[in-house]
């Protein structure tokens, strides 16, 4: 701990010196917190990763991102195979052309590390709880109360007599969102988890799971809302519709804005040292930064906790019997 | 008077403003409430305390949003 702040303070040291061209903040937060096509891993050295593109014309086409620029890195006019990269995005050079763009970018290695890591760890404790006669230590003994805090307290509690049937997605996706958070917080780490495209798929992960297990009751209570005049339910029906999609849309920017935010406010901090140019700002701002991350890490597991709290209680909304 | 180039990031910011605010009244009903609590039973504090960082977080996040729509109209993100 001591190390992480006297390094980060070191950071704070090294940004007294003049820089070339003018500061620019947002220009340097928005490139943290995008996706993009190279993997920058300190100033000035970045790996291009591969581009993998359909496009109607040309067919499957594979290059490296590094194609699209020159020595200088930058970005070249007339692109190449028919694409050119403006600001982050790869257009295409005919406008309105279609393509299907499968690119490995930034957030798609951070995908593959965050699931490799997660079966690395998983197939560890499942190997550890299948040999029963020894009391569980290391990674095992990590991992088990917190699955078994899940399993009691948020799955089982919320959703009731059936909830073995959804235990396998509720662990997957909280462990799927406590390690993307946790390892976006690492320094040039992707914004995996607050790509708002990552969770609206959780989400709708969550939403098709909840209706496709809605059994007659949770239909009947959204189209043919018992207990109400006849009348009302023609004009409940309406607001029932959007009570079915404000669940998926509140679940995606609830985590988005959490990491998004938390990274940015991270950012600015560090961007102020590069502003002022002075050693008090770079001492009080390090201090600061390490406590944002500390804070940061809180907020990793109760996104993690209320995401998958949450999937519980609208699944378990979802399959309740008649009351 | 505010110079025309900068109202919309002025109107950005006072909307962030507003939003923290909410927050902070959110935020400090759910402790003030929680102290309360904790003071006529000490006994239940774990129980109390736990709840209360998970809905402090709940309404921390609502802020957060509008600092992230303040953010994107300050950089200017979709023009």
């Amino acid at each position: 701990m001591l190390l992480i702040f006297v390094s980060s303070t070191f950071l704070s040291f090294s940004a007294d010196k003049e820089n070339g061209d003018k500061f620019d903040m947002g220009e340097m937060i928005m490139h943290h917190i995008l996706d993009d096509y190279q993997y920058e891993i300190v100033h000035g050295l970045s790996i291009p990763l591969p581009i993998i593109i359909y496009s109607e014309n040309d067919g499957m086409m594979i290059f490296s991102s590094s194609r699209l620029f020159d020595e200088n890195h930058v970005p070249l006019e007339e692109g190449y195979n028919g694409f050119k990269y403006d600001h982050g995005k790869l257009k295409p050079l005919e406008s309105g052309m279609s393509y299907f763009d499968l690119s490995i970018t930034k957030n798609v290695i951070f995908l593959i590390l965050t699931s490799s890591l997660m079966i690395i760890v998983f197939l560890s404790v499942a190997r550890g709880y299948a040999n029963k006669k020894t009391i569980p230590k290391g990674i095992q003994a990590l991992f088990e109360p917190i699955i078994v805090l899940i399993r009691d307290d948020i799955v089982k509690k919320n959703i009731g007599s059936q909830y073995e049937k959804y235990l396998p997605y509720m662990l997957t996706l909280f462990f799927f969102i406590l390690f993307g958070n946790i390892l976006g917080l690492l320094p040039a780490a992707a914004n995996l988890t607050g790509n708002i495209a990552i969770t609206l798929t959780l989400a709708v992960f969550t939403f098709l799971l909840t209706n496709f297990s809605g059994n007659r009751h949770y239909w009947k209570h959204i189209f043919w809302t018992p207990g109400i005049p006849f009348v009302m339910r023609f004009l409940i029906l309406p607001i029932e519709i959007i009570g079915l999609l404000t669940k998926p849309i509140s679940l995606t920017i609830r985590l988005f804005a959490a990491i998004t935010a938390g990274h940015i406010v991270i950012l600015s901090f560090i961007g102020f040292t590069f502003i002022f140019q002075s050693y008090f700002v770079g001492v009080v701002s390090a201090i600061f930064v390490v406590g944002l991350n500390l804070i940061e890490l809180l907020v990793a597991g109760i996104q993690a906790y209320v995401f998958t709290l949450f999937s519980s209680i609208y699944i378990g909304m979802a399959t309740e019997d008649a009351h | 008077m505010l110079s025309f180039l900068l109202l919309d990031v002025g109107l950005a910011v006072i909307g962030t403003g507003l939003a923290a605010i909410g927050a902070g009244i959110g935020i400090g009903l759910i402790g003030g409430n929680a102290m309360t609590a904790i003071s006529r039973q000490p006994d239940a504090s774990d129980k109390i305390t736990a709840p209360m960082i998970l809905l402090a977080a709940l309404v921390e996040v609502i802020a957060l949003g509008g600092v992230v729509a303040g953010l994107l109209v300050v950089f200017g993100v979709g023009g």
